[in-house]
């Protein structure tokens, strides 16, 4: 659809939420908790941390969770009974003031589990999901969205995006027919704009660093370039705080918690930094050390998911930079691939 | 040039070690560590206030290992990690070259345990009084309030690891919580199975935790975790006479019997 351009006023947000609430709309927002910014429910713009440049982990656990149920089972003499979730109950839900390297990152999640078998878990939940994001005013240094094809006022996987545009109004954007039927519920809260409004001039000015397809080119020749990763991989110590905050990652696992009588089936994040990941039953690893899950996750993200799905699977937000306690900072680590020489 | 590199370029060159871990400058404001090996990685070597990171946890990594024999960047965090470390048949005598490195920038060198247990014997090593605060509000606390803010504190817990990845003492090839045969700890991130993660590491570093402090600065999430393992420093001290890290060959306080320990918790 063609996109629509409305102003509403800063002074009408609290307004806009309450809305949102009236309507039955579970609102998820970045919310400050001491030093983190978690996305999380909330009733009021009060409560919203707008001003933040981004929350701790990504906006994806609205999607993804980090412990979601799947399965309840119920063992009895007769045999074991299965009661599996209804992903059809998940509620309509806003999310509100993410930003466009969130939203775009579904893009990615939904590259991944729309594959055959869909994972109706997560597509139903992302599809009852109507994305509010807010451009970027500023950005640090750990962002580099625009050398990944983003930006700070990228439109990619956002239903609306919100840009401050003076202090007293935001420009609203409305990009898709999901955003259009739910600026409609506050369409008495929105003015159209004018034409001519120059949304560049109120965004964070993000350099490129490096050019993505370079990069891709060059992680994809060097998987056999075990003193490349290696260098790069020595500090890290093989927790998985980069892929928990991240908004991309998506691998899982499963367990089952049971007794005697009952149990449930729960979907857990996972990480390939863990040196659990791809342990197999007989005690091989074909990932043995760091640098070898170092290697699987910049070329997962770099060469198997361009190959397979067509999309760079990094929305350069550089949470996993920010969260990483060794200081492992994945755009330095790009940089440095794309300007290595391939002999 | 500083000592530190003329230091380091010199114990490169005679080989006395195959390579360094030290600081150099990280991203935005940060250090972090670097692995020394070549005259281009000395030259990155800094030393500063701001150079804070135990770096013992690396002695224990695979690869870091099989660079050679080791010299390390010390403060008296990683001196003690040093010592509990040889504590638990981790360390050899002689196998790391240490250079400490003094609060006026100047080095002081130490090529066996005995010297570094002599030097901690007269250095502090305490709690540091901010830490000291938290402790004593969370020992003012009764029983529910202190449940209750764990509980909050935990509700924040991805189960990435950081925690036990940046602890020095977390060197186990196979964690517990890893093991599922049986599964001894839930693995999923909710509420019992963060809570039951940080309790079991919490009693696995009982009388071994040399309050370095790493675990709750490696935290994404903010968890003052550290207060966890610093809360059991003064019981085992009080009970067993026993602190952590001040000794190459102590006998670990929890898995020692003596026929006069005491018994008063027996009901």
């Amino acid at each position: 659809m063609e996109k629509q351009l409305k102003i509403l006023k800063y002074s009408d947000l609290s307004k806009l939420i309450e809305k949102f609430r009236s309507q039955g709309y579970p609102v998820l927002a970045p919310v400050r908790k001491g030093k983190v910014v978690e996305i999380e429910q909330v009733q009021s713009l009060d409560e919203i941390a707008l001003d933040v440049l981004l929350s701790t982990q990504s906006a994806k656990k609205a999607a993804f969770p980090k412990v979601e149920k799947v399965l309840e089972y119920t063992l009895e003499k007769s045999g074991t009974k299965q009661f599996p979730v209804d992903p059809a109950d998940y509620k309509e839900t806003i999310l509100f003031g993410v930003r466009p390297c969130d939203a775009s990152g579904f893009k990615s999640l939904d590259a991944i589990f729309g594959e055959e078998p869909k994972d109706q878990f997560y597509l139903e939940k992302k599809g009852k999901s109507t994305i509010i994001s807010f451009s970027c005013p500023v950005a640090d240094e750990y962002c580099f969205c625009t050398s990944v094809g983003g930006g700070p006022g990228n439109t990619a996987g956002s239903d609306l995006q919100f840009t401050g545009i003076s202090k007293e109004e935001i420009l609203v954007e409305i990009l898709t027919e999901k955003g259009e039927k739910l600026a409609a519920t506050f369409a008495d809260l929105l003015t159209d704009a004018g034409k001519d409004i120059d949304k560049s001039k109120f965004l964070a000015d993000v350099k490129v660093v490096f050019d993505v397809d370079g990069v891709v080119e060059k992680t994809t020749a060097s998987f056999n370039n075990t003193a490349l990763w290696l260098e790069q991989s020595l500090r890290c110590i093989g927790c998985g705080a980069c892929a928990f905050v991240c908004p991309t990652c998506a691998c899982f696992d499963f367990q089952d918690e049971q007794n005697t009588k009952k149990g449930v089936r729960l979907r857990l994040w996972d990480s390939c930094g863990f040196s659990l990941f791809t342990l197999h039953t007989s005690g091989h690893n074909p990932r043995e050390v760091q640098s070898q899950r170092w290697r699987q996750r910049i070329m997962h993200k770099f060469a198997y998911m361009p190959e397979q799905l067509h999309v760079v699977g990094c929305e350069g937000c550089g949470r996993c930079s920010r969260a990483c306690p060794v200081d492992m900072n994945i755009k330095e680590h790009l940089t440095a691939i794309g300007e290595k020489v391939i002999v | 040039m500083s000592d530190l590199i003329k230091k380091v370029t010199a114990l490169l060159n005679d080989k006395t070690i195959n390579a360094f871990i030290g600081y150099e400058k990280g991203s935005a404001n940060r250090i972090r560590a670097i692995f020394v090996r070549t005259e281009d990685q000395v030259q990155k070597l800094i030393l500063n206030a701001s150079c804070t990171q135990n770096l013992t946890g690396y002695l224990m990594k695979h690869e870091v290992k099989k660079l050679g024999k080791l010299g390390i960047l010390a403060n008296v965090a990683a001196l003690r990690s040093i010592m509990q470390l040889a504590s638990e048949f981790q360390i050899k005598d002689g196998e790391v070259y240490v250079l400490f490195a003094n609060a006026d920038g100047s080095l002081t060198e130490f090529t066996d345990f005995k010297s570094i247990e002599t030097f901690l014997q007269t250095t502090d090593t305490g709690i540091k009084s901010e830490e000291q605060e938290m402790i004593a509000k969370l020992e003012a606390m009764t029983v529910n309030e202190r449940w209750l803010f764990w509980n909050k504190e935990f509700e924040k817990c991805i189960k990435c690891y950081a925690c036990r990845a940046a602890c020095p003492m977390c060197y186990c090839h196979r964690c517990t919580t890893d093991v599922n045969q049986p599964q001894w700890i839930p693995v999923a991130s909710h509420e019992l199975g963060n809570l039951d993660y940080h309790l079991m590491r919490a009693m696995h570093l009982a009388g071994r935790c040399v309050n370095c402090g790493e675990c709750a600065t490696a935290c994404p999430m903010d968890i003052p975790l550290n207060l966890l393992t610093y809360q059991l420093i003064s019981p085992i001290k009080a009970t067993f006479d026993a602190t952590a890290g001040m000794k190459a060959d102590a006998m670990y306080a929890l898995s020692t019997y003596k026929p006069d320990d005491k018994e008063n918790f027996i009901i």
